[in-house]
């Protein structure tokens, strides 16, 4: 287990070399990072000496060590277009992007499972078909169109929630939650449903489509033929079965669900990594679209850890070191 | 009073085709402590009257007519939850496959002990007692550590007695036992077969075993019936049916069975093949490939006649046109099973 933790952190530091390697080659290819930071008029041996000053005109080795160095103390560099430090901006903004993923991800499963395990157990009665078909809608509708739609609905017509923003805030010694205050929940509640619905559907397609499979299982077969109650053999037997890909997928969906929160942070105007990152994208703001591809990669590669390990608990086949089969006869 | 009673059981699967008739109006019965073996090629149904009778047909497969009776109550029409209960404590089951009967996230002790507290009073800790003596009865070595592994810790043939130890853990009266030596070894079927045999002796418990092993019946079973295409060829004593079979199809199976002894001989074998459930043959089903087919054999069905000590299901015993049972046995030549019996006697 300890060998095989470290095997995976192993893993994850070439993973995030490479991803620096990239992070740090847009620097190099998306146009001179001087034109963007001076005027135009701006002599010319004044754009040397900023040259100079930033490190352009060191070996592209030594550049990238330098960049490596740095962001190993999770120092990013300035903003060109706010000249304040990447790693400042971003950890104001990293609050508001994490509640929301984890709110659409709680939200994604605590539906998303429940209706899966239902659809699979009834899988030709009337709800399991009208699910289905729902759940057909979440999985073709675009983010934003199903974000426009809420807002429509909700804070337009019924103006049951607000539209845009985090609400109430508190600061919890640099990070700002909305979990402690009804404004700040209820502003989360359309923006987790616009960015949730996909996984949701998702899982449950994925839950629906495993309990199938594993009801028909010799082992399902023969719990029923020991007589075990419905539910020992459903939750006890079938559902611990199906977990190990609901955790994989869950695991993906919610490194997809912090990335791509981009969408519908634009949509309702959240003040979070996502739109920090587009409109960054819209300046070519450099340092900070390096610095949130890193730290996107680190999200993926923890939690991708995080699920490895998970499969440990889940799953005692993997236990590899508790002895092999022994015995014959 | 038998034990179990299966009165005209019609097991039908409805499909787009058409309805599929599995099992077509079969009866037989067990008697306390007995073993009847249940012989046939794959797809013959003998597969589906064990699922019939343990209540867990997989739908669309229903009993579409017919009663089964345990100790004279009917089980056949019971709800969910009353046969349910039924199931594990006076039926047993054992299936084909050890390595996927038991669930693989949880450990052996847990399966033990969930399935010893569905059907009796007893705290954890005496249900973990009981199955650790249930894992040394069925000859586990160490059960007090083999106790805690999961099933993956295990062999084939130790995950088999795993699964014995499942279905005997509250002495059902029954154990359906469908294959359960297929996927084995062959040295290890042997044992499975004696533990099983031994354990159903000491607890004397009733077991139907479906196989399509002849040698495993000849070594087990008390009674066998041999099936064909959803119905019962023959039925009656194992050494009546192997030495004296009388239907032309129970000696076709006697005749496909390698030897040892007769070397140089050509395995023999019943051309043709089972029909498809969907295109039986009116009549005997087995009337295309029976190289003594008459007119009656293709267009009436034959119901079980009693022969001699068994029953068999074939127009040449009816003693019509002057036929006499010592003739028409005649056609059926004699068979090699001597060797396989020989082993029933230990």
């Amino acid at each position: 287990m300890v060998a095989f933790i470290l095997r995976r952190l192993i893993q994850s530091l070439f993973v995030m070399f490479f991803v620096a390697l990239v992070s740090f080659s847009m620097f190099r290819f998306v146009g001179d990072p001087v034109h963007q930071m001076v005027g135009i008029e701006t002599s010319l041996e004044e754009r040397e000496a900023l040259r100079e000053k930033l490190g352009l005109r060191d070996p592209v080795i030594v550049q990238f060590g330098n960049y490596i160095a740095k962001a190993a103390v999770l120092e990013f560099g300035v903003s060109y277009q706010h000249k304040r430090p990447v790693a400042e901006m971003l950890a104001e903004r990293m609050p508001a992007t994490l509640e929301l993923a984890l709110v659409s991800a709680v939200f994604s499963l605590l539906i998303g499972v429940p209706m899966g395990v239902y659809t699979g157990l009834n899988r030709d009665g009337f709800f399991s078909k009208m699910f289905l078909s729902i759940s057909l809608v979440g999985i073709s509708l675009p983010t934003f169109l199903i974000g426009i739609l809420l807002i429509f609905v909700f804070s337009v017509q019924l103006n049951w929630l607000p539209s845009f923003g985090r609400g109430g805030v508190v600061d919890l010694g640099g990070w700002t939650t909305s979990f402690l205050t009804v404004d700040g929940w209820k502003s989360l509640i359309l923006p987790s449903i616009t960015l949730g619905l996909f996984q949701l559907t998702l899982i449950m397609r994925l839950v629906r489509s495993e309990m199938l499979e594993v009801l028909r299982t010799d082992y399902i077969k023969f719990a029923r033929a020991r007589g075990l109650s419905n539910r020992a053999v459903h939750f006890g037997h079938a559902l611990k079965n199906t977990l190990v890909p609901v955790i994989t997928i869950t695991g993906l969906q919610l490194g997809s669900i912090i990335a791509f929160a981009i969408i519908t942070e634009t949509v309702f105007q959240w003040p979070g990594m996502g739109q920090m990152f587009l409109q960054a994208v819209t300046t070519v703001d450099i340092p900070i679209m390096a610095a949130y591809l890193m730290l996107i990669a680190f999200f993926f590669v923890v939690i991708n850890l995080i699920v490895d390990m998970l499969y440990y608990v889940v799953d005692p086949r993997l236990r590899v070191d508790t002895g092999k089969a022994t015995g014959h006869g | 009073m038998p034990l179990l009673e299966v009165e005209n059981l019609v097991v039908e699967f409805p499909t787009r085709r058409g309805t599929l008739t599995a099992v077509n109006d079969i009866s037989l019965h067990i008697d306390e402590g007995e073993v009847l073996g249940v012989v046939g090629e794959s797809g013959a149904g003998k597969s589906m009257t064990g699922a019939a009778i343990i209540g867990l047909l997989e739908p669309p497969g229903r009993v579409a007519g017919g009663k089964i009776l345990l100790e004279g109550e009917r089980i056949d029409n019971l709800p969910y939850e009353k046969m349910r209960r039924i199931r594990g404590k006076k039926i047993g089951a054992i299936f084909q496959d050890p390595l996927t009967s038991l669930n693989p996230l949880y450990s052996v002790g847990r399966q033990l002990v969930e399935t010893i507290q569905t059907h009796t009073d007893m705290t954890p800790t005496q249900a973990r007692e009981r199955a650790i003596d249930l894992l040394r009865e069925v000859g586990i070595p160490a059960p007090e550590r083999r106790i805690d592994q999961y099933p993956h810790q295990f062999s084939g043939g130790m995950r088999q007695r795993v699964v014995i130890a499942l279905a005997l853990c509250v002495n059902p009266r029954l154990i359906i036992a469908d294959e359960p030596t297929t996927a084995l070894d062959v040295s290890i079927q042997a044992q499975i077969i004696a533990l099983l045999k031994r354990l159903c002796r000491e607890h004397g418990t009733a077991v139907m075993l479906v196989t399509h092993d002849m040698g495993v019946i000849a070594e087990t079973a008390d009674r066998v019936a041999v099936m064909y295409a959803g119905r019962i060829a023959e039925i009656g004593p194992v050494r009546e049916v192997i030495k004296n079979a009388k239907h032309p199809y129970t000696h076709g199976l006697m005749g496909s069975i390698p030897s040892i002894g007769h070397d140089n001989e050509r395995l023999e074998q019943i051309p043709g093949a089972m029909p498809r459930l969907t295109d039986i043959p009116q009549g005997c089903a087995f009337n295309p490939r029976c190289p003594h087919t008459f007119d009656k054999c293709r267009t009436v069905r034959p119901d079980l006649l009693p022969v001699e000590d068994s029953w068999t299901a074939c127009w040449l015993y009816d003693g019509e046109d002057g036929r006499t049972i010592e003739a028409s046995k005649k056609l059926v030549a004699e068979t090699k099973a001597d060797a396989l019996l020989e082993k029933n006697d230990g």
